[in-house]
């Protein structure tokens, strides 16, 4: 028997509630089989998680570290392991792994700054991980504002948790938007980068971003023409992964491994990289 | 130093097999020389290399990870990791000698990877002396020495004798016990050879390659550069140069369905293969171009740029003998090095 260590073997994880997020995302919530949580991480880190003989794939943990009792992930329903997770039920096993990746700064850049969130569709997973951590030591930040975008009102994710709580929080604001008009909406109608720019921030916030690509590169532009630089700006990279701890070699952009060096980066460090992300 | 004669390597070798596996190259029927289990009778092949690298000895080509049962909605993990034997790979070339490094910083680096560092403790390694090297060889331009390669232990070979001498603690050990079949002796032989042979690498054609144009924090300088475009138009994407590869180590896991339960396995896999970062939601790598690109710059700027100026190609020359298109690092580094990037 080798008694090593080896990160690649992952322990039993027993997912105890599922949550229908949206018509794609489900929101899982994971323990071990003793009822615990499977490991400690920090806002913005990721965990393999998989199903034997279906496959392995790296999520953001969307719950807090601040929640002792059990870690979440919100999934979309996008490809064989993530369709596997949408018809699994309560109490099935799975096998968990990490944390991996470097967490965002919450501790030091972040603290005493106010704070922007900006997250698109499934982007507000990794992101939710961060403000819920913010929102827990509420003396050590700012203002936090969150701008948060879906395709439509059904999209949003973490809806319920949004408007029953982020929204009562003094001293944070939320600023909901939806693509199209729809009916049952009173609220903003258009694009994500779009709304940034109409909202208008200080720019002496720290800016957090996470959706899809297009949103992201949109965003980054509205944010630097209000003002900002892409110094205060940080974002997390999502790649195929099969380790998680930067050998596999899938991850690779430039001397980066975004599982290992990411996957949150600073928007001037990503400007280093060859532009394969 | 101690040597024997070449009449006496099968009393060498049976004395090395007391201890453990020893592996050596040897002629297959095709005429290509590849690693073998010696046994009473097994002859050591005369060839430069075999034609795959000994990475297999470290990182093979397939290994199981660990196994599952799945039961209704439970799951079972079982560590299938065993103890490794003690081995001896006998005969490797300065090259592949030198790729160990290039394996090891990637493998033993935190988190170490518990199922190389069982094989890479427990495997000795016997280096060989280069007298007569390839057209094809290049490993003068990293640095590496065909006439004093490194290893545990390493060997000289003339036309009568073979020396050997102990690197390590590991290699100190294993000349130990082959006192009996071995006699102490002079450098002299192995000095004249190794002037011999240094001489003709000079002269190789390949021995002008240089890397000063590479290494750490050239990405801008060369990622861009127009050249990639003619230097992968004809790329296969066929992977056999990773495959060769003494270096080339990124892999895929994937969980084979017994029936009775799942084997998750580790294989080696291509970033040359167009399936390698696809997933779900997208590919950042879509064209051959982007492909190739990532394969080359990761030898020749990444890889050093993560690992003190080290780079990830020996020059072996394998994937110079083996590419079906005859496309290889040495042109991409005289191509793209050649040319006036900024």
């Amino acid at each position: 028997m080798n008694n090593r260590e080896e990160t690649l073997i992952p322990k039993i994880g027993v997912i105890t509630d599922v949550r229908i997020d949206t018509p794609d995302i489900k929101t899982f919530r994971v323990v071990t089989p003793d009822g615990k949580k499977a490991f400690d991480h920090r806002p913005g880190q990721c965990a393999m998680l998989s199903i034997p003989a279906v496959g392995e794939a790296m999520f953001s943990i969307t719950s807090s570290p601040t929640n002792t009792e059990y870690m979440e992930f919100s999934i979309k329903k996008c490809g064989c392991v993530t369709e596997w997770l949408h018809q699994a039920e309560v109490g099935q096993q799975i096998t968990i792994r990490g944390p991996y990746g470097n967490p965002f700064p919450v501790d030091d850049v972040f603290a005493g700054k106010d704070l922007l969130f900006i997250a698109g569709g499934v982007g507000l997973a990794p992101l939710r991980s961060v403000i819920n951590y913010c929102r827990d030591n509420r003396e050590r930040y700012g203002k936090i504002d969150i701008v948060y975008g879906s395709r439509s009102k059904d999209d949003l994710l973490d809806y319920k948790e949004i408007i029953e709580e982020w929204t009562n929080d003094a001293d944070v604001h939320v600023h909901l938007t939806i693509d199209n008009p729809q009916e049952g909406w009173d609220g903003h109608v258009g694009f994500v980068p779009n709304y940034v720019k109409e909202l208008g921030f200080d720019t002496n916030k720290t800016a957090v971003l996470c959706g899809p690509p297009i949103m992201i590169k949109f965003t980054l532009e509205g944010l630097c023409s209000l003002g900002f630089d892409k110094t205060q700006i940080y974002t997390t990279l999502e790649l195929k992964m099969k380790c998680g701890v930067g050998k596999c070699g899938r991850c690779n952009v430039g001397s980066k491994y975004v599982c290992k060096d990411g996957p949150v980066f600073r928007c001037d460090e990503l400007d280093e990289l060859p532009s394969e992300y | 130093m101690r040597k024997c004669l070449l009449t006496s390597i099968d009393a060498v070798l049976a004395q090395l097999a007391k201890a453990g596996d020893v592996y050596l190259p040897v002629d297959g029927d095709d005429g290509a020389a590849s690693f073998k289990k010696w046994e009473e009778g097994t002859k050591w092949s005369e060839k430069l290399n075999t034609v795959r690298s000994p990475k297999d000895f470290f990182f093979p080509q397939t290994e199981n990870l660990m196994e599952f049962k799945r039961e209704g909605k439970n799951i079972e993990i079982i560590d299938v990791r065993d103890e490794k034997a003690d081995f001896v790979v006998f005969g490797v070339r300065a090259c592949d000698v030198k790729s160990f490094d290039v394996l090891d910083r990637v493998f033993l680096t935190d988190p170490v990877d518990s199922y190389y560092a069982e094989r890479r403790e427990h495997g000795v390694i016997m280096s060989l002396a280069c007298t007569r090297p390839a057209e094809t060889c290049f490993c003068g331009t990293f640095d590496i020495d065909a006439a004093d390669p490194q290893g545990d232990v390493t060997m000289w070979k003339t036309e009568t004798e073979l020396f050997f001498r102990a690197n390590t603690e590991k290699g100190e050990a294993l000349l130990a016990k082959l006192d009996g079949v071995t006699e102490a002796c002079d450098e002299a032989a192995v000095n004249a050879q190794q002037e011999k042979t240094r001489d003709i690498m000079k002269k190789l054609p390949l021995a002008g390659v240089s890397t000063e144009k590479f290494g750490g924090g050239k990405t801008d300088t060369y990622f861009n550069a127009p050249e990639w475009s003619e230097l992968s138009e004809s790329c296969l994407g066929c992977g056999t140069c990773t495959f060769v590869c003494p270096t080339c180590q990124c892999y895929d896991i994937r969980d084979f369905d017994t029936g009775n339960g799942v084997i998750r396995f580790r294989c080696w896999d291509s970033c040359m293969y167009s399936d390698f970062t696809k997933m779900a939601h997208g590919n950042n790598r879509l064209s051959q171009l982007e492909r190739f690109r990532q394969r080359f710059m990761h030898k020749l700027v990444y890889y050093p740029e993560n690992n003190d100026g080290l780079f990830s190609c020996v020059g072996c020359g394998r994937c110079l003998a083996k590419c079906p298109i005859s496309m290889n690092i040495v042109k991409v580094m005289k191509k793209i090095g050649g040319s006036d990037h900024e």
